[in-house]
């Protein structure tokens, strides 16, 4: 999570993502963060985020987008 | 039919008599058939490939779904006997299957479209590369092809991804493709948004009806009183290229803005209105996209239907998948950190650019066009440090001086991106641009209007609509225009539809002396 | 009253007012041809005077530029209207005879033959000058869909607004002062021309791939002796005596062998010149293409003789309230005769009777003939020839 963490605040040092839980529908990350993140994500945890993941629910906030992490790795 | 035809008025009318008249449960029959009536009227034969699309992607998405409840019912029941390994194999079988079907319905629907728009283009880069004299192929787009291709293929990829349930009702289905109010210019709509109220039961609301009507009217006053009486001095300005250079390109790139946002916007809220008036919710196309910023969130709210679905189904595909992953692991350890991350992104908005600008229409300009818009969104990417390093010093971010300066940049950039779909020759469009800053005729303007082929008249009603248009953008800002009317008094509301009414029927440029004007996306 | 009430009658009330208001917009928007293409004003003016005709002409510009119904009345006693109008359309002429049934029966229906070279809808200014003016009926409403050109609705015919909404920015006095009230320039349908400029050249006859007259043609003609022939009517066919468009033998022929067959009267009165005594170079205001007013009073004097050899009309002169009802059509029409002899004088051409200057004339009405004889070459542009100057001026009026 810490890790996850880092990646966000890397990209906006302005949020406070352990609180928000509106990321995506707030408008506060666009489609290149995600990018960013998912990249950043392979490479810190290789793990794979498919596209059709790429939806609000799982990105709206670090803890979902963490959850995520963890059901893929899971899935493997 | 033309939005503006008087036989679509009447067919709007008989669809809305029976539709509250016949039995609930038959309202989607009706919107199916009278769908289909819709479509015929453009042209009998062009039902094939409508039909070819809706039996091919209905199909093979039931054929997805069958195997992959199949399959996970299978899992279900063994799920205890099964090691991981088992897991996985069964789950790849599964895979590979629903694969087949996925790519056979898509790469048949997307090649009819290619074949079907990019063909002649194709023929015209050979010929005029070996200087060949190949003939082309006479062949009209049918209606609405790359809205109904699009909303499908967006459907296919949602069941294969198992994030939508197939339809099993092919008429149903039907419906879904070639509902009429979408066929003309979308918005491209997602299977999970418009089916539950595609397909549901709707008792005769009169609100949401008068709201639909509403809608409608406004639609009918952007498209008529504004674009379609416009239409002939943006016509003017970009057929003699020659004589009108300058401060002429400056003002046929603002009045093309007008033009479009008035036509199309326009066009969209006679289709959401009409739709409304059926019951049906369909997804906002605008989001007051004059008033963005900066280029990327005018691409969030500008066709916003057709920007979220190159993003998700190709921009996020392709920066997310395997070799691309790959890609940035290698990237960033030859080039860097900094440039390597940004390498796979960029290359993946280049190729949805590429794709936007190229579904607009088979012709270079286009995709100068889709790539112009990918280098200033990186451009502003890029700048974005520089930016925030400005707003540290200079603290101007909130003051409306700075944001109506921000609002003119990015209207005008885009302004000079668009006037590409103008000329429709990139060398032209260039040069044109280019004269803007080398010719002083400023003067010549204002005495000019009256050549363009309207009068005084014209332009006096074209400023009055344009200012009633942005009136209503900036009355939206405190949310939706319609329910801040519904809080006035009924002889209000009454009378303001019946002058709005009048002013539509007097001022339209409507009927002969006018050209019957298409709309403007109805082409793409 | 519950507040659902309340609401509905507030929109009806809006709704009603609504529609007030686009009447009388559309009254306004109309055009009016006052001063302008008085021609548009001739169908309309039929319903004034409805009623006891027993010759009632149809077709177009050869008709009501080339007889006068008041000679008729004068020398016969017989009773005439002229339900002319600008490239009338041979099913035009049909739609109007089936409505003046509605109205009155007439002894006889003369139509004369020039537009049975037309097989389909020319232009939709004529359109207007020949359909708006009927009432609304069903011979309305057929009118308007064997008319109607590609770019044109009939929805546009029962609600003009549609039509003619965009002349809101070229509104002028002349469309205040006659909104709902109109003026009175013809006579039984005759439009009066006392002016006078001869024929200068004599048409070509450019040799035509096909002389056939189209089929779509020859089924109004039919339909025009069925109704005739149910309704006890006798039908006289009629080429008036104009020199421009050309009439060619070939056609005539079609014609004479069409009177033959179905025993009606056909008088081609270009054979006729002699004998009607017509001048060209007296008889004609515009060079030939139409008889001006002395020209219209011989060919009506040799008209009437043979429609009252031949049917035994009525004179109706010894009947007081006939007679005393036409006195005053005659009144009017000798007054406007000394007003256009008047204005002659003072100005040298018809100055509010829509003539030209005589400064500009010469030449330019040469040119003009000279352009009908060409148009004659492509079957197009033929008919325009009684209005080719006004069909520009109609389109900046009416058109845009």
């Amino acid at each position: 999570m810490d890790e996850l963490l880092e990646i966000l605040e890397e990209l906006h040092p302005e949020v406070d993502f352990n609180t928000c839980t509106r990321l995506v529908d707030d408008k506060i990350i666009d489609s290149f963060d995600i990018v960013t993140i998912i990249t950043e994500v392979n490479n810190t945890f290789d793990v794979a985020i498919p596209a059709e993941e790429i939806i609000p629910e799982n990105f709206n906030s670090a803890q979902a987008l963490y959850a995520l992490i963890e059901r893929l790795e899971e899935e493997g | 039919m033309y939005f503006t035809s008087s036989i679509f008025i009447a067919f709007l009318a008989v669809m809305f008599a029976l539709y509250y008249i016949i039995p609930r449960k038959a309202q989607w029959v009706l919107l199916l058939i009278g769908s289909y009536v819709f479509y015929a009227w453009a042209g009998l034969h062009f039902l094939v490939y409508v039909l070819i699309t809706t039996v091919t992607t209905w199909y093979s998405a039931v054929r997805i779904s069958d195997r992959q409840s199949q399959h996970k019912r299978w899992m279900k029941v063994n799920k205890d006997e099964l090691t991981r390994e088992e897991k996985k194999a069964a789950k790849a079988v599964m895979k590979k299957i629903t694969r087949r079907w996925f790519l056979f319905a898509l790469l048949l629907n997307l090649g009819i479209l290619a074949v079907i728009k990019y063909t002649n283009f194709m023929i015209g880069n050979i010929n005029s590369i070996f200087g060949t004299g190949l003939n082309f192929w006479s062949i009209a787009l049918p209606m609405g092809i790359s809205f109904y291709t699009f909303q499908s293929m967006g459907y296919l990829i949602d069941v294969y991804h198992g994030k939508a349930e197939a339809q099993r009702n092919l008429g149903k289905f039907a419906l879904f493709v070639s509902f009429f109010p979408q066929m003309v210019q979308g918005p491209i709509s997602r299977y999970n948004d418009l089916a539950p109220s595609l397909f549901g039961e709707h008792k005769f609301d009169s609100k949401g009806i008068r709201y639909g009507m509403e809608r409608v009217l406004w639609g009918f006053f952007k498209k008529l009183v504004v674009a379609d009486r416009l239409v002939v001095g943006v016509k003017a300005l970009i057929s003699t290229p020659e004589q009108y250079t300058g401060a002429w390109v400056a003002l046929a790139m603002f009045l093309y803005a007008i033009q479009l946002y008035a036509d199309f916007t326009g066009g969209i809220d006679i289709t959401i209105g009409v739709a409304q008036m059926f019951g049906v919710k369909l997804v906002e196309n605008f989001d007051r996209p004059f008033f963005s910023k900066d280029t990327a969130e005018y691409w969030r709210r500008w066709h916003i239907s057709m920007g979220s679905w190159f993003r998700d189904y190709i921009f996020y595909p392709i920066s997310v998948c395997g070799w691309m992953l790959k890609l940035t692991t290698w990237s960033r350890k030859h080039l860097g950190n900094v440039i390597g991350k940004r390498v796979p992104v960029y290359l993946a908005m280049a190729v949805t650019w590429f794709a936007t600008g190229i579904w607009h229409g088979a012709a270079w300009n286009f995709i100068v066009w889709g790539m112009l818009n990918c280098l200033v969104l990186i451009i502003s990417q890029e700048l974005t440090p520089f930016y925030d390093w400005f707003h540290s010093k200079v603290h101007v971010q909130d003051k409306w001086g700075w944001k109506l300066f921000q609002i003119l940049r990015t209207f005008i950039l885009m302004s000079s991106i668009r006037i590409l779909d103008c000329y429709r020759n990139v060398p032209l469009t260039f040069h044109q641009v280019g004269t803007i800053f080398t010719t002083a005729n400023l003067g010549e303007v204002f005495p000019g209007l009256t050549g363009l082929g309207m009068s005084w008249a014209d332009w006096v009603i074209v400023v009055i609509g344009t200012l009633l248009m942005l009136a209503v953008s900036l009355v939206q800002r405190r949310g939706s225009v319609r329910e801040q009317l519904d809080a006035k008094p009924v002889a209000v509301q009454a009378a303001l539809f019946a002058v709005l009414l009048y002013v539509v029927l007097i001022f339209g440029a409507y009927g002969i002396g006018f050209d019957a004007n298409q709309f403007i996306y109805n082409q793409f | 009253m519950s507040k659902k009430r309340k609401s509905i009658a507030t929109v009806a009330a809006a709704a009603c007012l609504l529609v007030v208001c686009l009447w009388f917009s559309q009254r306004l928007l109309m055009p009016k041809y006052i001063s302008e293409i008085i021609e548009g004003r001739l169908i309309g003016e039929y319903y004034d005077n409805a009623g006891g005709n027993d010759v009632v002409f149809v077709g177009d510009c050869e008709c009501y530029e080339n007889i006068s119904p008041i000679t008729l009345w004068e020398d016969y006693g017989i009773t005439s209207y002229i339900r002319g109008s600008a490239q009338q359309l041979i099913w035009q002429s049909y739609y109007l005879m089936e409505e003046t049934l509605k109205y009155e029966k007439p002894e006889v229906f003369v139509f004369n033959i020039l537009s049975m070279k037309y097989g389909e809808p020319q232009n939709e200014a004529y359109n207007r000058m020949s359909i708006d003016g009927m009432k609304p009926s069903m011979s309305k409403w057929k009118n308007v869909m064997a008319s109607m050109t590609e770019e044109e609705s009939a929805l546009s015919y029962v609600f003009p607004l549609l039509r003619y909404h965009s002349r809101w920015s070229e509104i002028s006095s002349e469309d205040w002062r006659y909104m709902f009230d109109t003026k009175k320039s013809f006579h039984q349908g005759y439009l009066m021309r006392m002016d006078v400029r001869p024929v200068t050249t004599y048409p070509s006859k450019t040799p035509l791939a096909d002389y056939q007259l189209p089929a779509s043609c020859y089924k109004y003609l039919d339909m025009m002796v069925e109704l005739c022939e149910k309704n006890g009517i006798k039908l006289v066919l009629m080429k008036a005596p104009s020199i421009y468009p050309v009439w060619y033998d070939e056609w005539d022929a079609q014609i004479v062998d069409y009177a033959n067959e179905h025993g009606l009267l056909y008088i081609n009165f270009l054979d006729k010149l002699d004998e009607a005594g017509i001048d060209f170079n007296t008889d004609t205001y515009d060079n030939g293409l139409h008889l001006n007013t002395p020209g219209s009073e011989k060919l009506a004097k040799y008209f009437g003789k043979i429609l009252q050899d031949t049917y035994g009309l009525t004179d109706h002169r010894s009947e007081p309230e006939t007679a005393a009802v036409w006195a005053e059509k005659v009144k009017f029409y000798n007054d406007m005769k000394e007003d256009q002899l008047w204005e002659l004088e003072e100005y040298g051409y018809l100055k509010s009777y829509g003539g030209r200057p005589v400064e500009s004339d010469g030449s330019d009405t040469d040119s003009d003939a000279e352009a009908q004889a060409g148009a004659e070459n492509g079957a197009d542009a033929g008919g325009q020839a009684d209005a080719g100057g006004q069909v520009d001026a109609g389109g900046q009026v009416d058109a845009e």
